[in-house]
């Protein structure tokens, strides 16, 4: 058990140094992009030159690959050499409604798909569970953001019932905090939930051809009593693998759907910031989110064994 | 059942085709040329569904849409392919430490989406398709490995392939002629689930304002301007919407249709 958790926690580790090479390399793959942006691409070779010993730039690679690693590691994440913000400053700002969004979208999206991809498992010879694949076969080709559009459209701009852009913090007004919330939440709610469903159904079908769900239904329970009973715990396990990856594929979708609501969280800085080319700030932003997806995949290859005792044993 | 979401999605990849190659030679008006007047005109005769902020042609503008949408799809697939084919390949045919190396670097990029990928590359240098499609093709890199190299596995144990060493075939003749057409099948179906991927994800660079410059009409960016205009014409917003739509489904359900025909063969080399 515990050889297993340190061989796990090994390759996460592992991965991050790969990601994190892979994102330096990139955002340095130009050399002198950094000075180019800041005195703009008709700048003499000398005064690039003379800036990037200003800021350092004209080490060696691998030297300033660990400066930073070592910045991100004790919490110094550099600063902007355009606007001259500390960049843990821009994102510990910002966090908070990328957080709440990617939390609440993801419960949203359980909420709905797990009834849904029960029934469209309990009657999938019939109608209502024939309806309920081809919707969520419509849902997951809707892009997160013309969905977001369509709500704004009907709710906020047609309605006229909630606001279509802004935020309000929780604790300043809570009342408004939610309003402004229910739209873009929603969006990631619906969109994650289409292909969650997809997965609800085929794990909950699985089980309805195990023998204990046919012992369950022959002493007399019924077929929902049976499944929540028996089915939820067998069904988790491939459930857990799916909603892991949901959360990275929701945190994309916040970036988008910060966009489309106007909510200044990560995806909107990270976009101002790529769109000004500030890669000192980008090289982090990136960063932070690929260590959040790679810690969730970290914590859902963990909870196989809590969910499941028969992996608890074994060993490789 | 099965036939009919292989049929569903094959209109639909074909209607996308089809208007893709007709905007070559046709469209109904001008599809980037700004004009003063016609500006925001609802849907109607001549414009059917009415033109944008710029006075350009919301139907013309579809129609080359479709163009670069298969542009985008065809290019981030086929790089993601022809890398991560015989990556796949290789890691599946020689185990040991060169499957774990090629396996450990493809995990590590499949922790990027493919849309934070693109970010970071519009940052280091530049945004346009190209540094779109780029990223996007790196980023489907993995999916492409995995499958070739599980279905590599599986053909490499097979009765023939051991024939075939027996007979003294090189390793370099096995992959080519035993292992690659048994694997053909699976790179398709993951091909047309990687080009209804590569379309959302180009969708949201040129909304975001990523990907494609914003004269040339793409899908994403007409969504992008006609949010800017939902107050006065809000239905603007449904075309491009449902034509990314309905393109992500016929390649999924292309891709589904392909899996469920496949899977007895699948079954068969198991």
């Amino acid at each position: 058990m515990i050889v297993q958790i340190g061989k796990k926690v090994g390759v996460f580790a592992l991965s991050l140094l790969g990601a994190s090479i892979l994102i330096f390399l990139i955002t340095n793959a130009l050399p002198g992009s950094v000075a180019y942006v800041i005195l703009g691409t008709d700048a003499t070779p000398e005064a690039v030159a003379v800036l990037e010993a200003q800021l350092g730039l004209d080490r060696p690679l691998p030297i300033q690959y660990l400066e930073w690693i070592w910045g991100v590691l004790s919490g110094h994440l550099g600063v902007s050499p355009l606007s001259g913000d500390h960049v843990a400053d821009l994102l510990s700002e910002r966090v908070g409604i990328t957080a709440w969004l990617v939390v609440l979208g993801i419960l949203g999206s359980i909420l709905i798909a797990l009834p849904l991809g029960m029934i469209a498992a309990l009657r999938r010879t019939k109608w209502s569970g024939f309806v309920i694949s081809s919707l969520a076969q419509v849902g997951m080709s809707i892009p997160v953001f013309w969905g977001g559009i369509i709500l704004a459209l009907v709710f906020a701009v047609l309605l006229r019932w909630l606001p279509a852009n802004g935020y309000v913090p929780l604790l300043e007004d809570p009342l408004a905090w939610l309003r402004h919330m229910i739209l873009p939440v929603t969006t990631l709610a619906l969109v994650q939930s289409a292909v969650l469903i997809r997965y609800v159904r085929s794990a909950f079908i699985e089980v309805l051809n195990e023998d204990y769900y046919r012992t369950a239904r022959a002493i007399g329970w019924t077929p929902l009593r049976a499944l929540f009973r028996h089915g939820v715990r067998n069904a988790a396990i491939a459930l857990v693998t799916v909603i892991g990856l949901q959360l990275s594929s929701s945190l994309v979708g916040a970036i988008v759907v910060e966009k489309v609501f106007n909510l200044h969280g990560l995806g909107r800085l990270l976009l101002d910031k790529v769109s000004e080319r500030d890669l000192v700030v980008v090289q982090s932003t990136v960063m932070l989110l690929v260590l959040a997806v790679l810690l969730i995949n970290l914590l859902v290859d963990l909870s196989y064994a809590v969910i499941d005792p028969r992996q608890r044993g074994k060993r490789k | 059942m099965k036939r009919l979401q292989l049929h569903i999605g094959l209109v639909l990849v074909l209607l996308v085709i089809l208007a893709g190659l007709l905007s070559l030679f046709w469209t109904p008006f001008d599809p980037i040329q700004v004009t003063s007047y016609n500006k925001l005109l609802a849907p109607g005769w001549p414009n059917l569904l009415g033109t944008d902020g710029m006075g350009i042609d919301i139907a013309s503008r579809l129609l080359v849409g479709a163009r670069y949408c298969l542009i985008v799809g065809v290019i981030s697939v086929g790089l993601a392919a022809l890398v991560g084919v015989p990556l796949g390949m290789l890691a599946g045919l020689r185990s040991g430490w060169v499957d774990e190396l090629v396996m450990r670097i493809s995990d590590v990029v499949y922790a990027f989406p493919a849309l934070l990928l693109a970010m970071l590359f519009a940052a280091a240098f530049g945004a346009s398709t190209m540094t779109a499609m780029t990223a996007i093709g790196i980023a489907t890199v993995p999916a492409f490995a995995r499958v070739a190299r599980a279905g590599t596995v599986q053909v490499a144990a097979s009765d023939f392939v051991l024939a075939a060493r027996a007979a003294g075939t090189s390793k370099w003749g096995i992959a080519v002629r035993h292992v690659f057409p048994n694997i053909a099948p699976l790179v398709g179906v993951q091909a047309s689930v990687g080009f209804a991927m590569a379309i959302l994800a180009e969708a949201a660079l040129s909304y975001l304002g990523l990907g494609t410059p914003r004269v040339t009409p793409t899908w994403g960016g007409m969504l992008r301007d006609a949010q800017d205009v939902w107050f006065i014409q809000p239905i603007q917003a449904l075309w491009p919407g449902m034509a990314i739509a309905l393109a992500v489904m016929g390649f999924n359900l292309l891709g589904d249709g392909l899996r469920d025909i496949l899977d007895p063969r699948l079954r068969e080399l198991k």
